[in-house]
């Protein structure tokens, strides 16, 4: 559909949360808990954080939870009885304060859980998200989006993308989307008619820092290469980096039984655990941290883009930012074009 | 800390270690851990007080002990982790050569752990007064008060483990959560799996933490996990006239005597 180009004032964005709330769409927005800035269902408009870079979490945790139930199972005297979830029940969601970088993940989410099976559980959640998105207006060292190729306010992934034009400005909207449109309509008369109105001279300035195309060329030939070990030797083998990104999407299966009784969940897992490719024989092909780390760049600059054709990497920059011991993957990535021929 | 960089130099030259375990510049304005091989390196290792990391951490982790023999830059909560871990066989005066820095930011070089000991026992682990007024604030509130209090904090637990990774103490290969067949505790991050996960943390961790942060440090978000922790090692004060790392002699919790006088455990 065509993007259809909106301009909302200041202070009708209030009025638009209002109108959501009053047609009962359950709001998740950026909010404040312990100094971190994260995605928490919201009543008010006043609970909302404005002044962040990015959040602390990424929202993909709206259609792929952490910890997320899909069936319950009963044995019986005849075998198994089982009950998968009811996808009806799962909500309609407005996302508010998407980053563009964060929308962008929504890409490789959808490649991954609709690769071969078809998820149907994460497509029904996806299909039942709004994502207005804002753009950045401000970024920080480890924002790196436009090597990744995204921008700070690249619309792919948002159903309505709003950029402020100017501190204390005015709202541009881009209606990208039928969701989006949706929204228009439900408050019409808070959307007018923009005129020609160009919006680069309000974002943020990101730099080109590498080309994603040149890493996913050298990582075919680096697989035995000692950068891994190089890169790897501080990586405490934690999953904040996974848990934080907008496109890792692994996941382990768990059983909670309560006797003859139980539910299956499927909780997020990571590929920095060395837990995370032990066979069953003992055998772990990835039993050294290099090699795990190895697999997350391989996964997102060339096993993604092989398969699936998107990259695993939007450049949020969040998996440094959430690292307690610094594995700043800006940094090794140009590391990666710098050292590997 | 031009005498850190000189002494490690000379110990890699003269191959008593193969590695030193110290910290650098990182990106944006942190710090962190750095691994020196070569001599020549040594003038990348820094010293001010952002290097807090347990770098305690390391000594454990394959990677870097299968180098060879390592020296580390330690500061006291580092001393106190070494200690630890050498009372649980984990290091020894073979495999680890001590680098401390004092309080007051100045080298000094440990001929052997027993050196180390006696260097950490004039120091008592103390609570800081900002903590302890948060726990004294905990302890007056109703367990009704304390129970939603540590259901807000701990529900947005993620369980990433960074705090078990950064923990010196937490080097076990196969941790407790990692067991699902059968499960020991529950493994999703919901409320009761993150509960469980962080009250086996504390409880496993008493008269084992020297109380340094790395794991609130770690949290990515922002949880005061490490409250749980402080507060045992008060409870160990009360309890065993409080905790102090030593190479031999007994633990506080994790001893087994047959004629112990709770009989429950007997």
């Amino acid at each position: 559909m065509n993007i259809d180009k909106w301009l909302v004032r200041k202070d009708s964005l209030e009025k638009l949360f209002d109108i959501l709330k009053q047609n009962s769409k359950t709001i998740y927005a950026p909010a404040t808990k312990n100094g971190k800035v994260s995605f928490i269902e919201t009543d008010s408009f006043s609970g909302i954080t404005t002044d962040y870079i990015q959040t602390t979490q990424s929202s993909k945790e709206i259609v792929f939870p952490r910890t997320e139930k899909i069936l319950d199972y009963t044995k019986n005297r005849d075998g198994m009885s089982v009950k998968g979830i009811d996808l009806k029940d799962i909500p309609e969601i407005i996302l508010w304060g998407v980053r563009p970088c964060d929308a962008m993940g929504i890409d490789g989410l959808s490649a991954i859980f609709n690769w071969d099976y078809k998820d149907e559980i994460y497509n029904n959640r996806l299909s039942r998200v709004t994502v207005l998105g804002f753009s950045c207006s401000k970024s920080d060292e480890y924002c790196f989006c436009t090597s990744a190729g995204g921008g700070p306010g690249n619309n792919a992934g948002s159903d309505i993308l709003f950029t402020q034009l100017g501190t204390d400005g005015d709202y541009l909207a881009e209606v990208l989307t039928e969701k989006g449109s949706a929204v228009v309509l439900l408050a019409s008369g808070l959307f007018e008619k923009a005129g020609e109105i160009k919006k680069e001279q309000f974002l943020a300035e990101v730099p080109v820092r590498f080309n994603k195309e040149e890493i996913r060329k050298k990582l075919e030939n680096s697989f035995e290469s000692e950068l891994w070990i190089e890169h790897s030797l501080r990586c405490l083998g934690c999953g904040a980096c996974a848990y934080v990104c907008p496109t890792c999407a692994c996941f382990d299966i768990q059983d909670e039984a309560h006797g003859k009784a139980g539910t299956r969940v499927r909780c997020w897992d990571s590929c920095g655990f060395s837990l995370f490719t032990l066979h069953t024989s003992g055998h772990n092909p990835r039993e050294l941290q290099s090699q795990r780390w190895r697999q997350r760049i391989m996964h997102k600059f060339s096993y993604m883009p092989d398969r699936l054709s998107v990259y695993g990497c939007t450049g949020c920059g969040r998996c440094s930012r959430a690292c307690p011991v610094d594995m700043n993957i800006l940094e090794h990535l140009i590391s990666i074009q710098e050292v590997i021929v | 800390m031009d005498d850190l960089r000189k002494r490690a130099k000379e110990l890699l030259e003269s191959s008593t270690v193969k590695v030193v375990i110290g910290y650098e510049q990182g990106t944006a304005n942190k710090t962190r851990a750095l691994f020196v091989e070569k001599p020549e390196d040594a003038v990348k290792l820094i010293f001010d007080s952002y290097c807090v990391q347990n770098l305690a951490v390391y000594v454990t982790k394959r990677e870097i002990r299968d180098k060879g023999k390592m020296a580390i830059a330690a500061t006291l909560p580092v001393l106190r982790s070494i200690i630890q871990l050498a009372s649980e066989s984990q290091v020894n005066d073979n495999n680890l050569l001590v680098l401390g820095i004092t309080p007051e930011s100045k080298l000094v070089e440990f001929s052997n752990l027993a050196e180390v000991e006696t260097f950490v026992h004039q120091y008592q682990i103390e609570i800081d007064a900002h903590n302890k007024e948060i726990l004294d604030k905990l302890d007056k509130m109703t367990p009704a008060e304390r129970w939603k209090f540590w259901i807000d904090e701990l529900t947005p637990c993620f369980k990433c483990y960074a705090c078990r990774a950064a923990c010196p103490m937490c080097y076990c290969h196969r941790c407790t959560v990692d067991f699902n067949q059968p499960q020991w505790i529950p493994v999703p991050s919901h409320e009761l799996g993150n509960l469980e996960w962080h009250i086996m943390r504390a409880v496993h961790l008493t008269g084992r933490c020297v109380d340094c942060d790395a794991c609130y440090n770690a949290c990515p978000l922002g949880i005061p996990l490490n409250l749980l922790t402080k507060k045992m090692v008060e409870e160990a004060k009360v309890h065993f006239g409080g905790y102090q790392p030593a190479i031999k002699g007994e633990h506080l919790m994790s001893t087994y005597k047959p004629d112990d006088k709770e009989n429950f455990i007997q």
